[in-house]
């Protein structure tokens, strides 16, 4: 009994270390991987300065930014505003623990995994709200306050689609979403789920063409327009990590999880399937960001309860009556 | 919003988002245009006009300047400074003193189009940087004699 | 909570500080933002950051000093303003200019135009959050820069023009270069429609945003795309033609609301219709000389001229009186984004502030033109 507690003492320290590296890993492909498709999108070749192609520039930037002092305004409301670029980190690192990258790789499949994530994903809202009040600065609260209507209205439409497929495999456990795509991906079954997914997703994650808290020409940087060093790039860690989180579900819930043709390399195939799918999904999400101006407030809140919960509720409506004749 | 505009307007505006990552995608794939600046340059024209230099006649391979002054009065911004004295035997002034206060310069070439003896011309300088003002007060005829 | 800063205001107002530096003022304009939520109640523009004197500094040398200045308050569109005021001394002292200048002129004054409207493109694109059409059309303006250099020797703040003509003659490179990027830009256009022009989310920033209607363009004195946008065909190359503009056949594109989207087509379809006059400026093109003789000491007569031209944003005005000195007595300068921007506090009110970042954008406002 004592070894078995142990134990699982052990592996959750290892998975905790994986999870918290993966963070740094992924923002560090991330950010190379946006400024490089931005560059070559707008016909210049971006980073070419550090390492080959530039391929070491996001660690320099990273022992730069680490290097930075933290400046905090005079008039801010300092505990908060120190509380809040770490709290934005931790609802992103939660999430992975319940992410299957591969058949066995994966920390912890709990028989809630989905609800599990989408709870501890929606408290980065708090994180942006703190973030912004506390750097008492106009144009950051404008940035908080359009984040936190955003994400709150766009969270109906995005838990709406995700319950159609829930309804299909009657389980929330992402493991168990995954089976049940054994046949067929349900990106097929549930095109309509996923398209509202998708672009709910972006709100989500304050990414172009709805990054309104962070509209630069407008409001300068939005909630992290006072934040300078570990704290400003805390934000953005959170930010790549909350891009991979929204990514994964979408993969699991509609393209198969780590599903695709066997690969001979044992375990490691699924997980690379997997990673494929996720970072085809990101790279599409930072094309999408090159391409299009940003929406205005209004619209993107009309677009979400004229078009995506309607069209949400009624994509329910039928799978349900589907469902149940079947 | 009239009914019947709802599904259109979907449709429109879901083709029209289409096209245009059909574009950048169409950039994307296609070759960069802007040059890495320090390792590689374009060649500049040779119209380009930078600050002013002295220049020598071909013929004689001396400085034609007169010293009669016209440059100096021209300059809107005041920033030439010529001086020369006349020497014993010799029937013209010749130049002591040409210098350009670079960091006052509008780079309009007032003073090239005023010169009588085409002493001055512009410069195909173009990668003009320093820590000090100081290093923007160009002594011309230094500069004259370092060419060669 | 603080208290009210204005006695009148209600409790929930408050001001926001829009500027001097702000990514979307485009220089150092600060736009004093009184705000209602998101909503602006009240903007209030504050000039005078990048205030030079060019008209006191006109009134402290001899006229043809002031030649380099003119390139200098509209830095993107700089040729119509060297024109402006070299064709007032022409008129004050009566020269006559070899044809050839003129039609170099023209040539380069559009193109500069062409490329002051693209940069306002990639600018107000990037007001609206897309980042990429900025460098799209500056790959464009890249070819134009690089054409006028090569004749005017220097990228942006030009001094190219000369009382009595023009300062160097162009060549058949020139020419040649020309008609390529005419080939170019317009082959470019169907991927700029594309992009951005039929993009649903761009249509919905920029459509019946900052309704501006003709009565207020004349109450305010606003010239330009702005007052072409709300239907009225003025544009100082036709109504008041100068240089040789008579001889071409070109369009003045209006729109009929007036609103941003109107703005936004009437300067692109002007970068159309530039091409059109420099591309039967080119074939038409005289021999002769590039230069008037033109005395060495030229001292004005006393008495006073003005002479309005057609720049990029809208009508520029110079008006000089001359004391029979070889300074001018005094100098005034009329220059259209001052009075386009006049509109922003009656346009905005009640605008969300994305929209008003929009509908500044769609102004075309060039800061140090303003400031002088």
């Amino acid at each position: 009994m004592e070894t078995a507690v142990s134990h699982e003492l052990v592996r959750m320290v290892i998975a905790a270390v994986l999870v918290i590296a993966f963070v740094f890993l992924n923002a560090m492909i991330m950010g190379y991987l946006e400024r490089k498709i931005s560059a070559h999108i707008q016909r210049r070749p971006g980073l070419m300065e550090v390492g080959p192609h530039g391929i070491l520039q996001l660690l320099i930037d990273g022992l730069k930014l680490i290097g930075k002092q933290l400046i905090v305004p005079k008039d801010a409301d300092k505990p908060l505003f120190r509380l809040a670029p770490l709290l934005s980190f931790t609802p992103v690192v939660l999430p992975l623990i319940v992410i299957p990258f591969g058949p066995k790789l994966q920390v912890r499949d709990l028989d809630i995994g989905l609800v599990f994530i989408l709870a501890v994903s929606s408290l980065n809202v708090m994180a942006i709200l703190i973030a912004g009040w506390s750097s008492n600065n106009k144009y950051s609260l404008f940035g908080a306050m359009r984040s936190v209507a955003q994400n709150i209205s766009y969270e109906i439409p995005m838990l709406l689609s995700l319950l159609a497929v829930v309804m299909i495999t009657n389980t929330f456990s992402m493991q168990g979403i995954i089976a049940a795509q054994n046949k067929i991906w349900f990106f097929i079954v549930q095109p309509v789920a996923f398209l509202i997914y998708l672009t709910a997703s972006f709100a989500e994650t304050n990414r172009a063409p709805f990054d309104l808290p962070e509209a630069e020409s407008e409001l300068t940087a939005g909630y992290h327009t006072e934040y300078s060093g570990m704290g400003f790039s805390l934000f953005m860690l959170a930010e790549y990590a909350n891009m991979f989180v929204v990514c994964s579900i979408a993969t699991v819930l509609f393209l198969g999880g780590w599903r695709g043709i066997p690969l001979p390399l044992g375990d490691y195939g699924p997980a690379i399937w997997f990673f494929l799918k996720v970072y085809g999904l990101m790279l599409f999400m930072i094309w999408v960001r090159w391409t299009y101006p940003r929406t205005r407030f209004d619209q993107l809140m009309n677009f979400c309860w004229k078009y995506m919960i309607p069209f949400a509720l009624v994509n329910l409506l039928v799978t349900a009556v589907v469902v149940k004749l079947i | 919003m009239k009914n019947n505009g709802y599904f259109k307007e979907l449709f429109v505006g879901a083709k029209s988002l289409l096209v245009g990552l059909g574009v950048t995608f169409k950039a994307f794939t296609q070759p960069i245009v802007t040059v890495q600046y320090p390792r590689e340059k374009l060649e500049i024209t040779p119209n380009y006009r930078g600050h002013i230099e002295l220049v020598r006649d071909p013929e004689t391979g001396e400085c034609p300047c007169i010293v009669c002054g016209m440059c100096a009065r021209t300059c809107p911004c005041g920033c030439i400074t010529v001086k020369g004295e006349k020497k014993e035997g010799e029937k013209r002034k010749s130049l002591t003193v040409f210098q350009l206060d670079f960091t006052k310069c509008s780079l309009c070439g007032l003073c090239v189009e005023s010169c009588p003896k085409a002493a001055i011309d512009f410069s195909q300088d173009y990668n003009i940087a320093g820590f000090t003002r100081e290093e923007f007060h160009y002594d011309l005829i230094k500069r004259l004699e370092e060419r060669g | 909570m603080p208290e009210p800063c204005r006695p009148d205001s209600k409790p929930h107002r408050f001001f926001l500080n829009m500027g001097p530096q702000h990514p979307s003022t485009h220089g150092v304009l600060r736009v004093i933002l009184e705000m209602d939520g998101e909503y602006v109640v009240d903007p209030q523009p504050v000039l005078g950051y990048g205030h030079r004197m060019h008209e006191k500094m006109a009134e402290c040398r001899p006229w043809p000093q002031f030649l380099p200045n003119t390139g200098r308050m509209d830095y993107a569109a700089a040729l119509p303003y060297n024109h402006g005021y070299v064709a007032l001394i022409e008129r004050l002292a009566g020269i006559e200019v070899p044809l050839r200048a003129e039609y170099i002129r023209v040539i380069t004054s559009e193109l500069n135009r062409i490329a002051s409207h693209l940069l306002w493109f990639g600018a107000l694109l990037l007001d609206l959050g897309a980042f990429t059409p900025i460098l799209y059309s500056f790959d464009d303006r890249e070819q134009i820069l690089d054409i006028l250099e090569d004749i005017t020797g220097s990228r942006l703040t030009y001094c190219y023009f000369r009382v009595g003509g023009v300062s160097k003659d162009i060549d058949d490179k020139f020419v040649e270069r020309t008609r390529a990027f005419i080939k170019r830009l317009r082959g470019r256009f169907p991927m700029y429609e594309k992009l951005v022009n039929g993009n649903i989310i761009f249509i919905k920033r920029v459509e019946d945003i900052g309704i501006i209607d003709a009565d207020m363009c004349r109450r305010y004195g606003a010239t330009g795309p702005v007052i072409r946008g709300a239907g009225v065909p003025y544009d100082i190359r036709k109504s008041e033609p100068y240089s040789v503009y008579p001889e071409f056949d070109f369009e003045i594109p209006v729109g009929s609301k007036g609103d941003s989207m109107d703005r936004f087509l009437v300067r692109f379809q002007e970068m159309e219709q530039s091409l059109r006059i420099i591309e039967q400026a080119l074939d038409k093109l005289p021999e002769g000389p590039f230069m008037a003789k033109v005395p060495k000491k030229l001292k004005l007569p006393a008495g006073d001229a003005n002479f309005s031209v057609e720049a990029a944003r809208g009508e520029l005005a110079y008006y000089l009186i001359s004391d029979g000195s070889d300074v001018p007595y005094r100098l005034k300068i009329r220059v259209p984004s001052y009075s386009n921007l006049s509109l922003l506090p009656e346009m905005c009110r009640g605008m969300l502030l994305s929209d008003l970042v929009a509908a500044m954008g769609s102004l075309d406002l060039v800061i140090p033109e303003i400031d002088r």
